[in-house]
């Protein structure tokens, strides 16, 4: 059986054009697949790794996103007494922020995109625990001072560290870099709450309430409190659950034209891989059915067709993830999110993405290479007296 | 008495074309015995492939009985046939049917991977053969560095590796000149004689036809010589 196989896999050479003209299909397909989903991958990270569920969310009822809320100073001031929000000697652990978008020009296309600018109030930092400082210091209320994100450093202009930067009509200057691991938080420029107030004439306005809570995952007594008061017209939700409902469009958008995309590349391939491996059968006849003719059964020449199918397309396969990983690992992007906003996220190629693309190669392979070694196996092997060589 | 090797009955064996049906043969009788070396003569078209396919197990009679020694072969399935060629049928084609991408040796080889043989014990078989054929020195070569009666030879050679009872060959010299022609007869005729295997080989080449120790006629499915019928 090895050795029919070993046989078989030695005229694939005598079919060379063709035979890598249905492996690059195949790696082609594989690729792609694999470019859809190690952003699909990058977005998910970026989108779990910005949600918790210790942290509750508050927005303007109705509103899917930060940028479309609008709270006053009395409700952030009524809200910050409902129970279920943890508080300790300084008060309540929460932080009413303003959120806005200004205009940056990416480093290498030199298009203009929104970027996210956010304002924290004294305690934001503390409801934030997975940020770090990498260089310089936080800025300073009341000074026109900005930390970044490293993602936002690494892709747009004019973000390096001491650095003064135009955001609106005011000039403000990078005081630090930091590290959200990640996160949705990479991609954000921040500042005091009160100054971005004043810059941006909004008043004594916010976008959002961020609160630790007391149980985790608990958000129903601050949904009593809103349900209890008319002047709150809020909604409430974990972190987490936040977050999920940001990415969902993005998610449906890499699902509905990724996949059929790929799935419509895969038949492509496959027509390729069957009429390979017809025509492979088609050149083997007189050897096949010599071999028949010698006393060989069926089985060994069905397995050496449907495996010379399923090698091409591991080479396939192999090819394919090795020009994903080599063009898209680690490579960022940037997609609008909900609400226009950039959102920065790294393309992740892991273990498990490879392993879906040589999966996808080899159902190619298989579904291609079947129905040839059902024929291979069944030629009559009368043809072993007619062939010509 | 019935030490036959080969015993056709009545054998019936049809083509159907579409909703045309042709029958090659109607009640045919042959017997073959052990050791003999028959050729089959006839003009084309008279059926002698369709004879040799089912004598070496490659085709089956629409209904009659083919013994073999005591069993009619006519009734065993694909894979008992196929165990019953690697067992029992070497043969010997026309164009060699030689694997273009094997060395003589691997090709000599390939009957020898359905028996259940040590690399060494193969190995002395295939060298065995190919001596057998006057290749030992060719070996390791491949079937487009050999000439056309030296691939010949090769196909010999993988044709008796097993020790066969039977070598069927269908005009194994018909693409060969005479001096070559007449090198695969007496190796053939070798085989015969020294070796006791029963040789049924197809041509058109009386001369070829001379080394055999029976000539069967064939014309439109039925044997022309009187003597056949036994
Ligand atoms: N698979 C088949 N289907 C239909 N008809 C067939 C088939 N095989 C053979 N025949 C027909 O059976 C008849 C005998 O064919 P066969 O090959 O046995 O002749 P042959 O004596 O070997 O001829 P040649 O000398 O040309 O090789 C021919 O008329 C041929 O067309
Ligand atoms: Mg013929």
């Amino acid at each position: 059986m090895f050795a029919i196989i070993l046989l078989n896999l030695r005229t694939i050479p005598l079919r060379f054009w063709m035979s890598l003209a249905s492996v690059t299909a195949i790696a082609v397909v594989v690729a792609v697949l694999l470019t859809f989903l190690a952003m699909a991958n990058g977005f998910r990270t970026t989108l779990e790794g910005s949600g918790s569920d210790d942290f509750a969310m508050m927005l303007r009822s109705g509103s899917q996103a930060e940028l479309t809320s609008v709270l006053t100073r009395d409700q952030v001031n009524i809200i910050a007494e409902s129970a279920g929000i943890a508080r300790d000697h300084k008060g309540a652990l929460i932080s009413a922020e303003l959120y806005l978008t200004v205009d940056a020009k990416q480093r290498n296309s030199q298009s203009k995109v929104n970027l996210p600018f956010r304002g924290l109030d004294e305690r934001g930092l503390e409801l934030r625990p997975n940020i770090h400082l990498k260089a310089g210091r936080m800025f300073e209320p009341g000074k026109n001072e900005i930390v970044v994100g490293e993602a936002i450093q690494r892709e747009f202009a004019g973000f390096e560290l001491g650095n003064t930067v135009k955001l609106g009509n005011t000039e403000w200057q990078v005081v630090g870099i930091f590290s959200a691991r990640g996160s949705i938080f990479d991609g954000e420029i921040w500042t005091d709450v009160r100054t971005l107030q004043n810059q941006f004439n909004r008043g004594n306005t916010f976008q959002i309430v961020r609160a630790k809570l007391v149980n985790t995952g608990d958000v129903n007594p601050i949904l009593n409190a809103i349900n209890a008061d008319q002047r709150l017209n809020l909604d409430v939700k974990t972190e987490k659950a936040f977050y999920q409902k940001q990415s969902q469009g993005i998610s449906n958008l890499i699902f509905y034209i990724g996949w059929p995309l790929a799935i419509t590349m895969s038949l492509g391939a496959l027509a390729g891989a069957l009429n390979t491996m017809y025509n492979s059968v088609a050149q083997r006849t007189g050897e096949i059915a010599t071999l028949r003719a010698i006393g060989f059964s069926g089985l060994p020449i069905f397995t050496a067709t449907l495996l010379e199918s399923l090698v091409l397309s591991f080479v396939g396969g192999i090819i394919g993830t090795t020009i994903a990983f080599l063009f898209f690992d680690g490579i960022s992007a940037s997609t609008m999110g909900n609400g226009f906003t950039q959102i920065t996220f790294q393309f992740e190629m892991n273990a498990n993405v490879f392993i879906q693309g040589i999966i996808l190669a080899l159902t190619i392979g298989f579904s291609g290479g079947l129905h040839p070694a059902f024929r291979a196996a069944r030629l009559p092997v009368k043809q072993a007296f007619a062939t010509i060589r | 008495m019935n030490d036959d090797l080969f015993r056709l009955h009545n054998v019936h064996k049809e083509f159907s074309r579409g909703k045309q049906k042709i029958t090659i043969f109607d009640n045919l009788c042959l017997h073959i015995k052990r050791g003999e070396f028959i050729t089959i003569m006839g003009p084309s078209g008279s059926g002698k492939t369709t004879l040799l396919n089912m004598l070496g197990g490659i085709d089956k009679p629409t209904h009659g009985q083919l013994f073999f020694q005591h069993t009619d072969i006519a009734q065993f399935s694909e894979s008992q046939l196929a165990k019953w060629r690697a067992d029992h049928v070497g043969f010997i084609f026309q164009f060699y049917n030689l694997m273009p991408m094997l060395s003589a040796e691997r090709n000599v080889e390939l009957p020898l991977l359905l028996k259940n043989l040590s690399r060494a014990e193969r190995k002395k078989r295939v060298n065995a053969a190919l001596t057998l054929v006057g290749l030992q020195e060719r070996a390791k070569h491949y079937p487009r560095e050999l000439s056309g009666g030296q691939q010949q030879r090769v196909a010999i050679a993988r044709a008796i590796v097993t020790d066969p009872d039977i070598v069927l060959c269908d005009e194994p010299t018909g693409d060969l000149d005479r001096t070559t022609a007449t090198q695969i007869m007496e190796m053939l005729q070798t085989l015969n004689r020294e070796f006791n295997k029963t040789i049924i080989m197809v041509t058109h080449d009386p001369e070829v036809a001379k080394y055999s120790s029976r000539q069967l006629h064939l014309d439109k499915g039925i044997f022309t010589d009187l003597e056949t019928a036994a």
